[in-house]
């Protein structure tokens, strides 16, 4: 029916460069396609999404009358609205253009010239054919909520929050720690500058607590999101505190007075925290969290000290959780990474013998306000004659993660900077490659050399106490294969600093399902694009900015916050945004009301007319994926762009030289 | 029900320590452990061939695993070479098809195929977890109190890992703790013995001897445990050999896990294969082993 008997394709096949024509016989695929039915024109080109690639569909669009275009090229996830725009600009409505994917779908992929020529043919057929089918559809405007959600407050949500508040626009910051800050708050300095990293943090975080356009949530998580971009519905678990954010002044009397102690979480355990606690001096908001595993009363019933003495009357033992409903127009997620658990990696003996530290450990243990007051120092009080790095500690290795953490390298030469600095210590680096890779790291390194640090290339292959001579008694021993002198080599030393890698939070996967965004196999949030969308998720909307895409340093991760926040306010600049209009639609005549479609849509976007008896789609909700028009038993729902008219004449394209 | 296993001695176990194999036929009963011995079994070429000829030496152990294959069991191995041997060749033949191939044009002249999915295990996996160390421990009739014993692994046995942490194990000292003897802390427990190296660069395998001898020394173990008859061999019968090259003086026995568990369940020494040890036995491990008769 709604075939055009008169259907006019042009057929357009892309080179890509060699990237098709090194394996596909794009001539040949030409010269097929010519016998197609209903193919008025086929060309072949270098580059189709080019300027002059593009202006050629136009031209002919006009001049041959074209009435369906395919394209032969690449994956439509990035060309599909390249060549939408040039059907348009010729006056031909985008969605009668139709795209074959005889690169990643062929070319890519197969070795053989004459099987990958084949099967280039038979994606065309399936596209020519599809494309008789197609019908004009028309994307609508929706507008945008000028709210933003930004989850994470480390500093690239800092930034992020800054950024888009600064334009004058509202900002939810949620975080689920009791302060904002994340991993940067507990670093001593920063490389390669060795500015402490307190100092340019800590003003950023006053900013966000005072700025007049940032909501503040910490202590809080995000349960459930729904809608859809322009118009997200967020619930937000706001976890009891117990205490008032609102009446708490921040005197610090509470904190002073409990009598009861838990491992800092801020001091990687290595100094203890009060049952009620602000996690450090700066913290943003300097409101108090009870850690209710750590406070006696909620064991025992007795106690309250702090709410006694509270002078605000701010501690609320009676607190409960809250849900709270926000509406945002983009969601821009900057969750951070987790460090590796040295643990798991059992050569190293990290938590079986004392003197072996993470980075995060160390960390602490120079930092002026940390557990010893910035001195370094091994458990017995006296200072290390020698230090052992060992870089590399779950990364680059396939039993963990097979990727480069990125910021290792670099933390280690700022460990053995403060080493030098602070110890008479001699200081060795067991890595596998030096990788100095930004604006003034290698000049660091360089520096580093300089100050009599000892490089050893190799794996360290494990860390030990047992001794195998005098020298080595009542020390650890690191023991590595030195590739540069060709030998494994024993080295005593009295401190194991473990350079910790990145790696996804532990819960990405949960997260990343919550906002429907994908991880890949690392673990890391996907980003639309890797080089063109890099701050961009598949989900209109959702952005993620920051180590939550994979490790990044400081400098790179406040770059991709400020990124995220542009691209949040262009949407927010013009007010509203395209949306898809290959979305579903339920023919009422057909639709027996069983509402199977109901439950199933991931969107929410079906709802149930009971007067009608009926199911109905919500088209701004739908995102056109087509799991009910799959499910429907009565065949009442048809996806728009994929009905079952257009699917089978693909089909049948695909198999054109199959024959019974 | 007793669990079942096709049993796969291996050359060594059947010479040089024919006291492992006293001791696990000993052994087998009360745990109640089945070990059907492979029909027609052949030797898996050791560490050594492997390197010669590596085809000929995966058609060897593939001979083993087809003919295992026909019974249904899981394969149990006491020996470390045999039992690495038999996983390399079962990942190998699964990872690349031409190999595969290849093994089965030689299997075909004796009318054996083999395409994979025979599980193979160490004794000791199958004492530790498939009895379980709770049952162990019901079993035990003369806890080995006050026996320092270092539970050494040997390197064979974990690299082509059965699900243990290849760098810190912990099922052995796990084992010897359920038949209360006193484990000591063993930090070369993963260390390489010399293996086969001992017949071809004496002066490295003797090294490497030394130092385990030493670690165990250093942490006052009275026995050192194995699980691997060539661990067994070069930690025992070189030992006098060690001495009188590094001048050392080590008198520590070398007894297979499997003759401790047996002391633990009250077996005598004979049965035990004891009597065969070039080592002697001093102290409260002594006194459980008993005066020779």
């Amino acid at each position: 029916m709604s075939e055009s008997s008169a259907a006019r394709v042009g057929v357009y096949i892309c080179h890509c460069g060699t990237n098709i024509a090194g394996k596909v016989d794009v001539e040949q695929v030409a010269e097929r396609a010519r016998t197609m039915e209903g193919v008025a024109l086929v060309k072949d080109y270098k580059f189709m999404c080019s300027d002059p690639g593009q202006d050629l569909i136009g031209e002919d669009i006009a001049r041959e009358k074209l009435d369906r275009v395919v394209v032969a090229s690449c994956s439509p996830l990035m060309h599909e609205p390249t060549f939408r725009a040039a059907c348009e600009r010729a006056g031909l409505n985008g969605y009668l253009m139709q795209m074959a994917n005889i690169r990643e779908h062929c070319s890519w992929v197969t070795v053989d010239k004459e099987a990958a020529t084949d099967k280039a043919t038979a994606l065309v057929a399936g596209a020519v054919a599809r494309s008789r089918h197609l019908r004009p559809l028309q994307r609508r405007r929706v507008d945008v909520n000028p709210a933003t959600l930004v989850v994470g407050g480390g500093v690239t949500g800092i930034q992020t929050a800054l950024d888009i508040a600064d334009s004058g626009r509202r900002v939810y910051l949620v975080e689920r720690d009791p302060t904002i800050g994340g991993h940067m708050a507990r670093f001593d300095k920063t490389f390669p500058t060795l500015d402490c990293a307190a100092c340019i943090l800590t003003p950023k975080m006053v900013r966000v607590g005072q700025h007049e356009n940032i909501t503040l949530w910490t202590w809080s998580e995000v349960e459930r999101v729904s809608g859809y971009v322009g118009s997200f519905r967020v619930t937000v678990r706001r976890r009891a505190r117990y205490v008032d954010e609102a009446t708490c002044n921040g005197c610090g009397v509470c904190q002073e007075k409990c009598p009861y102690k838990a491992p800092s979480e801020f001091e990687s355990g290595l100094a203890k925290r009060k049952a009620i606690y602000v996690p450090f001096p700066q913290a943003v908001p300097k409101v108090p969290v009870i850690d209710p595993a750590a406070c006696v009363y909620f064991k025992t019933g007795k106690c309250k000290a702090c709410q006694k003495l509270c002078p605000t009357g701010a501690v609320d033992f009676e607190q409960q959780d809250r849900l709270v409903e926000i509406d945002v127009g983009n969601i821009v997620l900057c969750t951070g990474f987790s460090s590796f658990d040295a643990a798991r990696l059992g050569a190293y003996r990290y938590g079986e013998l004392a003197e072996v530290y993470t980075a995060l450990e160390f960390e602490r243990l120079c930092n002026a306000s940390g557990p010893t007051g910035g001195e370094i120092r091994l458990k017995s009080g006296e200072e290390p004659r020698a230090v052992g790095i060992v870089h590399c500690v779950g990364s680059r290795d396939r039993r963990f993660n097979e990727h480069c953490s990125r910021v290792c390298c670099m933390y280690a030469l700022k460990f053995a900077h403060l080493l030098k600095e602070k110890t008479r210590a001699e200081v060795y680096n067991f890595y596998i490659d030096m990788r100095c890779f930004g604006k003034g790291y290698e000049q660091f390194y360089g520096r580093l050399l300089d100050e009599d640090v000892r490089f050893v290339r190799g794996r360290a292959a494990s860390v030990t106490d047992h001794a195998m001579n005098e020298g080595e008694r009542g020390r650890l021993v690191i023991r590595v294969e030195d590739t540069l002198v060709g030998q494994t080599r024993r080295i005593p030393v009295d401190m194991v600093i473990l350079a910790t890698g990145l790696e996804a939070q532990r819960d990405a996967d949960e997260v990343a399902r919550r906002f429907n965004i994908n991880v890949g196999k690392d673990g890391f949030f996907i980003e639309k694009h890797p080089k063109l969308a890099p701050v961009a998720t598949a989900t209109d909307g959702v952005f993620i900015a920051g180590a939550c895409q994979g490790p990044k340093d400081i400098p790179d991760s406040v770059a991709q916050a400020s990124a995220a926040a542009a691209q949040v306010l262009t949407t927010l600049a013009r007010g509203s945004i395209e949306v898809e209009a290959a979305t579903s639609v339920v023919d009422a005549e057909r639709c027996s009301g069983c509402r199977l479609c109901n439950t199933l849509c991931p969107y929410s976007a079906i709802t149930f007319d009971a007067e009608r008896g009926v199911s109905a789609v919500n088209d701004a909700l739908c995102k056109g994926c087509g799991t009910c028009a799959a499910a429907c038993p009565s065949g009442a729902i048809e996806a728009r762009h994929f009905n079952d008219e257009q699917m089978f004449a693909e089909i049948e394209g695909v198999l054109h030289d199959v024959h019974a | 029900m007793s669990p079942s296993y096709t049993y796969y001695p291996g050359c060594s176990v059947q010479a040089t320590s024919r006291d492992y194999s006293e001791s696990i036929r000993a052994v087998a009963g009360p745990l109640g452990l089945e070990l059907v011995e492979l029909d027609d079994w052949n030797c898996c070429g050791a560490t050594a061939y492997m390197n010669v000829n590596e085809v000929l030496s995966f058609c060897l152990t593939a001979r083993n695993l087809a003919l295992a294959a026909k019974h249904g069991r899981e394969v149990c191995t006491a020996c470390s070479s045999c039992y690495q041997n038999l996983c390399k060749t079962n990942r190998y033949l699964e990872s690349y098809p031409e190999l595969r191939e290849k093994v089965n044009r030689a299997l075909a002249e004796a009318q054996l195929s083999y395409e994979g999915g025979v599980e193979t295990k160490h004794l000791l996996e199958v004492v530790a977890r498939d009895v379980g160390l709770a049952r162990v421990q019901e079993l035990v009739r003369r806890p080995l109190e006050g026996v320092r014993v270092a539970a050494y692994y040997g390197c064979q046995t974990l690299r082509p890992t059965g699900g243990e942490d290849p760098e810190r194990p912990t099922m052995l000292e796990g084992l010897v703790g359920a038949l209360g003897a006193e484990v000591t802390s063993f930090p070369l427990k993963t260390w390489c013995c010399g293996g086969s190296l001992m017949g071809t660069n004496e002066k490295v395998a003797l090294r490497l001897c030394r130092n385990l001898l030493a670690c165990a020394a250093d942490v006052k173990a009275e026995v050192i445990c194995v699980v691997c008859p060539l661990c067994q061999f070069n930690l025992e019968v070189y030992q006098r050999r060690v001495n009188r090259a590094y001048g050392t003086h080590f008198a520590v026995p070398v007894l297979y896990f499997t003759q401790l568990i047996g002391l633990a369940l009250g077996l005598r020494r004979r049965e035990l294969g004891l009597q065969r040890a070039i080592v002697p036995p001093a102290g409260p491990l002594a006194r459980l082993v008993g005066v020779p008769a």
